[in-house]
């Protein structure tokens, strides 16, 4: 891994307590693989996110953890206990310490929102005044108190997932599994969803592990990613790291319509050998993103460079900085030299090819 | 209409509507439960069991495909056997029965398979077991189905109960046959025929209200 992306930022303490292990878990379905050998590892109190496009086995990976779907082979360990061959009678006291929240958020119709949030401490055998007192709380956790009478058809779609969210923590659980909880949620939705699961990892210390096709959801409120592709685990890190440097064609892809791209009209008249100016980018992640870099560049090499493209981006309190640079070829030695000062830097430089047109 | 007519047409709607209501609610207890066996037992089911379910799918459809005035006669030793006699009322109450159950749980079948895989699973994912399942998830959701199709299944033993007649059930459609028809008394026919629109009207009407009651989709 490149240098830039290797200051560490834990936010997860390494020592902390396991609480999903899975060790090359396989399943297909049948020709086809769903999951071909995944292993990761989820401590206590962080937020995972797993992001793939659809179809790339992320839904069986989050049905495996609670046993909807079983693995093939491989282990599945839950706060250290090895789930993997329990019967379906076996794995329901176990599920009771995983909460989960959908896409379509599954409330019963038939039920209030208050008697919907109670339900798992239906099954868990609490008494009805107990149940309600604890939905209560929960409701006033996300906000909703005053719909506890209302049935859920009379909700909105976010008002909808808290209720959802309610439902999962009612249990108290050690796990939440988010299973694209706000895919179907229009984006102002998305980020008041987003801030009460951040909220509840940081008030609860609720680890959460949550499966997205949306880099935006990852962004804003996970620790790590990891990245599926193909039911494998194409790449995976610390975030702000992942998002500074890319190494997996699938993940540059996702990321592309967050991170600054190149604007199309350059990169349509771009040519690999030659022209008047070189086109490069430049990431940087972490201290040396903040630093006074251009400024330093124009002034150990003036007339060096013309700004196109980019911008530094903030994640989890990192600056990720991706810019886009022309640099003169009248002096041949001249893009070498501002490469040269950049990596010295400690950017990471590419050079994507020659500008025809600028003059 | 004479008095002694119209005490006639009151104890033909009163065997009328025992029979329906006896039968229906012999229908509901028994063809629920076979419903959910069929959702239950089918392939991604609850209680998948392949086998069980081609059995029990094929007593229904037998069950189904003989024309019920064949079922009435094929029936008479079992009504023997559980009623004492093969005749009156009460006799009809079990052909009647045993044909609206299986007519009954094809249609609680077809509610309940309705209602969304992902509650299943949510309830799932929270540690339920199959009992929880039917009872928070599958029967309230299909709740609103279920009692309109026991609408269907009551108007259609109304129906159904005029062929009991046969058999010496009384009922209005019987009387309609025996007197209206038979006899040439068309005051009787268009009077029972009333009365059986208001029966119908009345049945459906209840059960629409019941189900908009209970329907929070």
């Amino acid at each position: 891994m490149n240098s830039v992306v290797s200051a560490p930022v834990s936010v997860a303490l390494p020592q902390a307590e396991e609480i999903v292990r899975l060790t090359d878990v396989k399943r297909r379905f049948g020709t086809t693989p769903a999951l071909d050998g995944v292993s990761l590892t989820v401590r206590k109190g962080e937020i995972v996110g797993i992001i793939g496009r659809s179809g790339a086995g992320k839904s069986t990976l989050i049905r495996c953890l609670n046993g909807l779907e079983q693995a093939d082979s491989g282990e599945i360990h839950i706060e250290g206990r090895n789930i993997t061959g329990l019967s379906e009678k076996e794995l329901q006291p176990l599920r009771r310490r995983i909460g989960m929240i959908f896409q379509h958020f599954n409330l019963l119709s038939a039920k209030t929102v208050e008697e919907n949030v109670a339900l798992p401490l239906k099954i868990e055998g609490l008494s009805k005044a107990e149940r309600l007192k604890r939905a209560a709380e929960l409701l006033d956790l996300v906000g909703l108190s005053d719909k506890a009478k209302a049935y859920p058809s009379s909700l909105s779609g976010g008002q909808k997932q808290r209720v959802g969210i309610a439902r999962a923590l009612a249990a108290r659980p050690a796990l939440l599994l988010s299973d694209e909880a706000t895919s179907a949620l229009d984006p102002e939705t998305t980020r008041s969803i987003l801030v009460l699961l951040k909220d509840i990892n940081r008030k609860l210390g609720l680890t959460i592990l949550l499966i997205t096709h949306e880099m935006e959801v990852v962004r804003s409120v996970a620790d790590r990613v990891a990245v599926i592709d193909a039911g494998r685990i194409v790449e995976e890190g610390q975030v702000w790291s992942v998002f500074a440097d890319p190494q997996a064609p699938i993940t540059q892809s996702l990321l592309s319509g967050i991170r600054p791209q190149l604007p199309d009209t350059i990169a349509a008249r771009l040519s690999p050998v030659s022209g008047a100016e070189q086109i490069l980018s430049i990431d940087m992640a972490g201290p040396a993103a903040q630093g006074t870099l251009f400024a330093d560049l124009s002034q150990a090499l003036p007339q060096s460079f013309r700004l196109v493209h980019g911008g530094i981006d903030h994640i989890q309190d990192q600056p990720v900085a991706r810019f886009f640079i022309a640099v003169p070829t009248r002096d041949a030695a001249l893009p070498e030299q501002v490469q040269n000062f950049l990596k010295a830097r400690g950017a990471r430089v590419e050079v994507l090819g020659y500008d025809t047109n600028h003059a | 209409m004479t008095p002694i007519m119209l005490e006639l047409l009151f104890r033909s709607l009163w065997e009328t509507i025992l029979m329906t209501g006896a039968s229906g609610i012999i229908s509901l207890v028994a063809g629920l439960p076979l419903g959910l066996a069929l959702v239950a037992t089918s392939r991604g089911g609850i209680a998948e069991k392949p086998w069980l379910n081609s059995v029990l799918g094929a007593i229904v459809n037998g069950f189904r495909s003989v024309p019920f005035i064949i079922l009435l006669v094929a029936l008479i030793p079992l009504t023997r056997l559980i009623v004492g006699t093969a005749l009156g009322t009460w006799a009809a109450i079990v052909p009647l029965a045993i044909a609206a159950t299986p007519y009954y749980a094809r249609i609680a079948e077809v509610s309940l398979r309705e209602v969304d895989r992902g509650l299943i699973d949510a309830v799932r994912a929270m540690g339920g077991n199959r009992w929880t399942i039917i009872r928070e998830v599958l029967v309230p959701e299909a709740l609103p189905g279920i009692i309109a199709g026991f609408t269907v299944t009551l108007v259609t033993l109304v129906g159904a109960s005029a062929m009991a007649g046969a058999i010496g059930a009384g009922g209005l459609g019987d009387l309609a046959i025996r007197y209206g028809y038979q006899r040439f008394e068309t005051t009787v026919m268009i009077a029972v025929v009333i009365v059986l629109i208001i029966l119908v009207c009345g049945i459906q009407w209840l059960g629409d209200r019941l189900v908009a009651r209970l329907d929070h989709k």
